[in-house]
């Protein structure tokens, strides 16, 4: 079993988490026995080659799949056991998420992402409004709140990306491979970004990616091969 | 409200496709608002009959008549209040084609008889002392142009095969939308008199209309007055006025029948069309409504946004269809007399938008579903 890490009092713990998939009569271990804690304030960097099961690990930690065996805890909370609909809730009241490929609303503008997660809340419209231009601001695109995506380049999609992520204070902001679309200035903007993030709001960050440069700027890294969690890298 | 940006902002998406698919359910309203107001012209009779009103007519058909002398008698009968009687004319006013009802009637029983015919007291004086004066329906004086103290030829092939002149004296209105202003009514005294040259008919009116003092009683006073002139020459057949119009619309064939089939058809074939572009544009953005289920939207709110879409999409182009469909029938009968009741219903334009509310639910259900029963890590990965 994996045990890298076994802090007590950690905002996630993962503790003998099996993750099978069913292709045919065959079944898939994606993850086997897999135990991490994640201490809040942490900025951890998830790497590992393809198919090494680090995107499915994210998706148990944010709430968009259950484990086939063990336990997740978020905040104290266990989340393996809740059902599609109170996950849904969970993760509007605690999780942000940054994709690879941004994921925007292309029919609305800068802002109007960025207000997706606060239209799930009870909000006023001013109060919202403030929260949108607060999260813009962060990551410095206030200027271009009234643009849409396809007018707006790959970093600041990203940075878009980012203030829909935190503009409700999430407890854990989970990024799948947040850099992986963009050439190597605007990924380390990204990544400046992040870890201003983690550094001057304490916000608890799960990054995955494939590159080494990304992951130095984690606070610690660690690495995932065939289903298992090590602190090595993979050879 | 405040998701509906995002609801808009898909709809328009694709605008092409978006505006001919409310291209088809505006064509669709269109036709629903023209049949309505086809249907109404047709049977729009049996929703304004009075409910305290028998019809008396021949028991052989409509074309016998009836004696006129009847009339007294059927006063006599218990439950009868008031008894009025009219007879088909048959009149052309300058060309067969401008088709209107005329028919003397008795001024003072007719009015009373049909309080939906307005007629200032001014006009009604007028037309009592006047014999040969008639009062027109409003939709008619308007359509030929005539006015009160106008005189008014109508060639009749029934009676006498002459051209009768009338004066008019007055020019009544409708309490109900809906209700007749096409007919010309003229003095039965006067029509009697003057076809005592005739070898037939002297004596003789067409049908009679009876007022019953209690409606519930009304099946019980028609059996009455079918009784009493039982084994006559001239025996009667009495039914309520709903169901003498109801015989009259069913003359053409079951116009509910016609018009729910004909709109059963459209509407199956806009549910189609509907459906697919919905169907469409779910699939084209699975990956996006996995990012709304990731940052916490739920099932229930999910389908609620692709059932907002295909409503807002069927409710756009079911209410300009209406509204085209109020416009194009407010300049009233397309036919020139045929269908002096066509209108559209406020009742129709209702239930026109509540099928344009039902045809998005049922458009929308079978894409909502789909995005029910997405996976959310699946949907990620096909952005």
């Amino acid at each position: 079993m994996s045990n890298p890490e076994s802090t007590n009092g950690a905002l996630v713990r993962l503790t003998d988490v099996e993750k099978k998939f069913h292709r045919g009569s065959e079944d898939i271990n994606i993850l086997a026995n897999l135990s991490l804690s994640v201490p809040a304030g942490e900025f951890l960097a998830l790497m590992g080659p393809s198919g090494s099961g680090k995107s499915t690990l994210l998706n148990l930690i944010g709430g968009l799949d259950h484990p086939t065996k063990g336990t997740v805890e978020v905040g104290g909370e266990r989340v393996d056991g809740l059902s599609d609909h109170q996950l849904a809730a969970w993760r509007a009241r605690h999780i942000g998420f940054v994709f690879q490929l941004y994921n925007l609303m292309p029919v609305l503008t800068a802002e109007r992402n960025v207000e997706l997660p606060l239209l799930l809340t009870n909000l006023s419209p001013a109060q919202r409004k403030k929260h949108v231009e607060t999260a813009l601001a962060v990551v410095g695109l206030s200027h271009r709140a009234k643009h849409y995506p396809r007018t707006m380049s790959g970093g600041e999609q990203q940075r878009v990306g980012i203030a829909r992520g935190i503009v409700t204070d999430p407890t854990l902001l989970l990024c799948d491979e947040p850099t992986g679309d963009l050439d190597r200035k605007a990924g380390d903007e990204i990544l400046n970004l992040l870890s201003a993030l983690n550094r001057e709001q304490g916000k608890t960050i799960i990054m995955v990616t494939h590159d080494p440069h990304a992951s130095a700027r984690a606070s610690r890294t660690v690495y995932l091969n065939k289903g298992r969690l090590t602190n090595e890298p993979v050879a | 409200m405040k998701f509906f940006p995002l609801i808009w902002g898909n709809l328009l998406r694709r605008k092409l496709r978006t505006s001919l698919t409310v291209l088809s359910v505006l064509v669709a309203f269109v036709l629903f608002g023209f049949l309505c107001a086809i249907k109404q012209a047709l049977v729009g009779g049996v929703e304004l009959a009075g409910a305290d009103r028998l019809i008396v007519r021949h028991k052989v058909s409509l074309i016998q008549l009836l004696p006129q002398s009847y009339q007294a008698r059927m006063a006599s009968i218990p439950g009868v209040a008031a008894v009025a009687h009219q007879t088909w004319f048959g009149g052309i006013y300058q060309d067969p084609k401008n088709f209107f009802m005329q028919c003397p009637v008795v001024p003072e029983d007719f009015m009373a008889m049909f309080p939906e015919f307005k007629l200032p007291p001014e006009e009604m004086k007028a037309w009592l002392a006047t014999r040969t004066g008639c009062i027109i329906g409003r939709n008619t004086a308007n359509r030929f142009k005539l006015k009160i103290g106008d005189k008014i030829p109508i060639h009749s092939p029934i009676w006498m095969n002459k051209t009768w002149e009338f004066d008019i004296v007055g020019i009544f209105d409708g309490a109900k939308k809906g209700t007749d202003t096409t007919a010309l009514f003229f003095r039965y005294d006067y029509f009697d008199e003057a076809r005592q040259g005739m070898n037939w008919g002297t004596g003789l009116v067409g049908w009679y209309t009876i007022r019953v003092k209690d409606p519930a009683k009304a099946a019980e006073v028609a059996r009455l007055v079918d009784a009493e002139f039982e084994n006559s020459p001239a025996e009667t057949k009495t039914e309520p006025e709903g169901a003498f119009a109801q015989g009259f619309a069913n003359q053409i064939g079951n116009i509910g029948f016609i018009v729910s089939g004909i709109l059963g058809a459209v509407f199956f074939t806009i549910l189609l069309v509907t459906g697919s572009t919905m169907s469409q544009a779910v699939r084209e953005r699975i990956g996006e409504l996995g990012v709304l289920k990731a940052i916490g939207f739920t099932n229930g709110q999910v389908v609620a946004l692709v059932l907002s879409e295909s409503c807002l999409l069927t409710v756009l182009g079911g209410g300009l269809g209406l509204g085209l469909a109020v416009l194009l029938t407010s300049g009233g009968d397309p036919t020139g007399g045929m269908l002096p009741m066509f209108f559209l219903p406020t009742r129709d334009v209702l239930l026109g938008l509540t099928l344009s509310i039902a045809l998005g639910l049922l458009t929308g259900i079978f894409p909502a579903r789909t995005a029910i029963k997405l996976r959310v890590a699946d949907a990620l990965r096909r952005m």
